[in-house]
C-alpha cells in the first residue's frame, strides 16, 4: 500500500516520530510561553533544564533506586525548585532592565549547566531503561505502535491541555493573565505578584524537566540533549506567537508532524523546514500565527 | 533624509559626534601595540584575535547603536568564510578577490535575513536571527561545496595584489592588521556620522524618529547589512588566515561567543569589542586543554557581566576616567 509513491508503513512511522517530536516541542514551547508571558524573558536555560529533568530521572534511579513513575513526579519538582532558586537569586534583579539582559543571563546559565554536566558525564549519553509497564507495543495492522511512544504523546497532550485549562479557565489562571497585562494593578488588588512570578518560572522550568523525563527512555540521557533542541523550540515559539498558550501547543504538535512528513518526502529539508516555515510566517504575520499584535 | 536634517542632528549632539581626544589617544595606543605585538606574541593568535575583534565591532554596531541583539551573527562570519575559501581554492581567486567575494556573500545574506528580521524587536529579533542562523548552519552541513563536517581545508593564501606574499606569516599579519584597522575606522565613521545619529535616535525613541520623517526600517536594515558586511569581512579574512572554513564558524555557539566578547568589553563602546575579543580568545587559548571548562568559564563571564558588570571592561574604565571610549 502506498500514498504518493511512499509506503504507508514509512508514512505512519514518520508521523509517529513527528508526533513524538511535536510532543516535546509543545511541552517546551508551552513552558517558554508561560514564562515569557509573565517575566518577559526568553528562558535560554530551558534546554539545559530539559536535560536536567532527564538527569534527575537518572539520579533518582541510580541513587534511590526509584523507577520511572517516581521520576515522573520527583524530577519536575526538583528541576522546578532549581528554577525557583535561580529566579529568586538572580533573574529578579533584572526585571527593571532591558529584557535582553534576561536572555543573556539565562544563556550564561545554560552554558554553565551544560558545561558542568558534560565535564562530569562526557557527551556520549547514559542509557535509561524503558519502564516495564510500557514495554512492547501494539500491531495496528498498518503499523507497529510502541506503547511507550503512545504514552508520551497522550501524556504530554494531557499535560498541555491541563495547563491551557488552568491558565485560560480558572481563577488562578485569571490572576496570571491579569498580571501579564498589568502587574502593578494586580498587585494593588492584593495579589502577591513577585511570588506569582517566581512560581510561574518554577512551573515553566518544571515542564521542561518533565519533558526531559519523558525523553530519557527514548533519547538516552545526554548533557547536550537540550542544546540544539531549544533552538528549534525557539522557532516553534516564534511561529506560534510568543506568549500564546494554545499557539504553543498547536504549533508544537503541528510542526513536529510537518517535520516528520518532510523526512518522508524531501529528507534533505527535514532539519530546516521549521525555520523555512518561520520565515514564511514572519512575512505574513510578524507576531506569529496565534500572537497578538503588539 | 536631506543633508540639512543630517547636519542639524550632527550639531545638536556635538559631544557624541567627532573624535574626542581620549579616543584618538586610545586609537594610537591600540595601533602602536598591535604593530609591535607580533614581535613578542605568537602572530597566529594575534590574527585570530584581530578577526574576532572586527567581528565583535561589527556586532556592536548593531547592538550598541541600534539596540538590536542578533543571536545569529555567526551566519555572516561563517558564510563569508565559505565564500572566500571556496573561491580561493576551487575558482583560484586571488586573496583580495576571495575576501571581497566572501564579504559579498555575507552582505547578500545580510540583506535577505535583515529584511525579514528587522520588522521585529528585542527578544523576537534575537530569536528570529538565531533561527535563520540555524537554517544556514543546516544548509552548510548538507551542501556539497562546504565539505560538510570536514569544512573546506588547506585554502591557499596566495599573493595579495600581486606583491604581498601571504605565505609569510608576518606579511599576513600586517595585511590582517590593515583589514582590521580599515574595518574598525569605517565602523567608527558610520557610527559617528549623521546616519549613526539617526540610528541612535531610533534606538532611543522609534515612534518619535518616525514622526520626524525618518524611515526607521530602512535605517535599521542598512545598519544590519553594514554589520553583516563587516562580520563577513572578518570571516573571509579568518578563512585565509587559518586556511580553513568550517561549521564551527556558522554554529550558534559562535553567535553566542561574539555576544560574550562585546558584552565583556562593553556594549556600545568603541574599543570594548576589541578588548573583549582579545580577552575571550586569550581565555579560550589558555583553557583549550580543559575541554568543557571553556563553556563553563564563558557561562560564568556571562552571568557576572549581566549581574554586576553591565558596562563591560572599557565601559567601566571610561566611567572611572569620565571619558567616553
Amino acid at each position: 500500500m502506498t500514498v504518493f509513491g511512499v509506503p504507508t508503513q514509512a508514512l505512519f512511522g514518520q508521523l509517529l516520530i513527528g508526533l513524538i517530536n511535536g510532543a516535546f516541542y509543545a511541552m517546551l514551547s508551552l513552558g517558554l510561553s508561560v514564562i515569557f508571558g509573565l517575566l518577559n524573558i526568553i528562558n535560554f536555560t530551558h534546554g539545559a533544564q530539559y536535560m536536567m529533568g532527564a538527569f534527575a530521572a537518572y539520579f533518582v534511579l541510580q541513587w534511590a533506586g526509584l523507577g520511572y513513575w517516581w521520576a515522573l513526579l520527583i524530577a519536575p519538582i526538583a528541576v522546578g525548585v532549581t528554577g525557583i532558586v535561580l529566579e529568586r537569586t538572580t533573574l529578579k534583579r533584572l526585571y527593571q532592565l532591558d529584557h535582553l539582559y534576561g536572555l543573556l543571563l539565562t544563556f550564561g546559565f545554560a552554558l554553565i549547566i551544560q558545561g558542568l554536566f558534560r565535564h562530569q558525564y562526557g557527551s556520549s549519553g547514559l542509557p535509561y531503561p524503558m519502564p516495564r509497564e510500557l514495554a512492547g507495543g501494539q500491531n495496528l495492522g498498518f503499523m507497529f505502535l510502541p506503547n511507550y511512544r503512545a504514552w508520551v504523546i497522550v501524556f504530554s497532550l494531557a499535560v498541555c491541555l491541563t495547563t491551557w485549562y488552568v491558565i485560560e479557565r480558572t481563577r488562578l489562571g485569571a490572576y496570571l493573565r491579569a498580571a501579564t497585562e498589568n502587574p502593578a494593578l494586580v498587585q494593588a488588588f492584593g495579589i502577591n505578584v513577585p511570588r506569582m512570578i517566581t512560581l510561574t518560572y518554577g512551573f515553566g522550568v518544571g515542564l521542561a524537566g518533565l519533558a526531559g523525563v519523558l525523553a530519557a527512555p527514548i533519547y538516552q540521557v545526554n548533557p547536550l540533549m537540550g542544546a540544539d533542541l531549544i533552538i528549534v523550540v525557539f522557532a516553534v515559539v516564534v511561529i506560534g506567537g510568543l506568549g500564546s498558550i494554545m499557539g504553543s501547543i498547536v504549533t508544537g504538535f503541528g510542526l513536529g508532524v510537518v517535520e516528520g512528513f518532510t523526512k518522508v518526502f524531501y529528507p534533505e529539508a527535514s532539519n530546516t523546514v521549521i525555520f523555512v516555515i518561520m520565515a514564511l510566517v514572519l512575512l505574513v504575520r510578524p507576531t506569529g500565527l496565534f500572537g497578538r499584535s503588539s | 533624509m536631506t543633508t540639512a536634517t543630517g547636519q542639524y542632528v550632527e550639531t545638536a549632539l556635538p559631544s557624541i559626534a567627532g573624535a574626542s581626544t581620549s579616543r584618538v589617544v586610545a586609537f594610537g595606543v591600540m595601533t602602536a601595540a598591535l604593530v609591535i605585538a607580533p614581535f613578542f606574541v605568537y602572530p597566529v593568535f594575534l590574527m585570530k584575535a584581530l578577526c574576532f575583534a572586527l567581528f565583535a565591532c561589527a556586532f556592536n554596531l548593531l547592538i550598541g547603536y541600534v539596540g538590536l541583539l542578533s543571536f545569529g551573527h555567526a551566519v555572516f562570519l561563517g558564510s563569508a568564510g565559505y565564500g572566500a575559501a571556496h573561491s580561493a581554492k576551487v575558482w583560484g581567486f586571488t586573496p583580495e578577490l576571495a575576501i571581497v567575494f566572501g564579504t559579498a556573500v555575507a552582505t547578500v545574506l545580510g540583506v535577505v535575513i535583515g529584511a525579514l528580521a528587522i520588522r521585529s524587536k528585542g527578544i523576537y529579533f534575537a530569536n528570529i536571527t538565531l533561527a535563520f542562523a540555524q537554517m544556514v548552519y543546516f544548509f552548510s552541513l548538507q551542501a556539497g561545496f562546504t565539505g560538510g563536517e570536514d569544512g573546506i581545508q588547506s585554502v591557499p593564501r596566495g599573493t595579495m595584489l600581486g606583491v604581498l606574499n601571504l605565505r609569510d606569516t608576518l606579511t599576513l599579519y600586517f595585511v590582517v592588521l590593515g583589514i582590521f584597522l580599515g574595518g574598525f575606522l569605517l565602523i567608527y565613521r558610520a557610527i559617528h556620522s549623521p546616519f549613526g545619529q539617526v540610528l541612535k535616535a531610533i534606538r532611543e525613541n522609534e515612534p518619535r524618529a518616525i514622526s520626524l520623517g525618518y524611515r526607521a526600517e530602512q535605517y535599521k536594515l542598512l545598519a544590519f547589512v553594514l554589520s553583516a558586511t563587516f562580520a563577513g569581512l572578518a570571516g573571509a579574512t579568518k578563512a585565509l588566515v587559518f586556511q580553513l572554513a568550517s561549521l564551527t564558524d556558522v554554529h550558534w555557539t559562535m553567535s553566542g561567543e561574539v555576544v560574550l566578547m562585546t558584552l565583556l568589553g562593553g556594549l556600545g563602546t568603541v574599543f570594548g569589542p576589541v578588548v573583549g575579543a582579545f580577552v575571550v580568545i586569550a581565555l579560550e587559548n589558555y583553557l583549550a586543554q580543559l575541554g568543557a571548562w571553556v563553556t563553563i568559564v564563558q557561562g560564568v563571564i556571562f552571568v557576572v557581566c549581566v549581574l554586576t558588570f553591565r558596562r563591560g571592561i572599557v565601559g567601566e574604565l571610561g566611567h572611572v576616567l569620565r571619558k567616553s571610549l
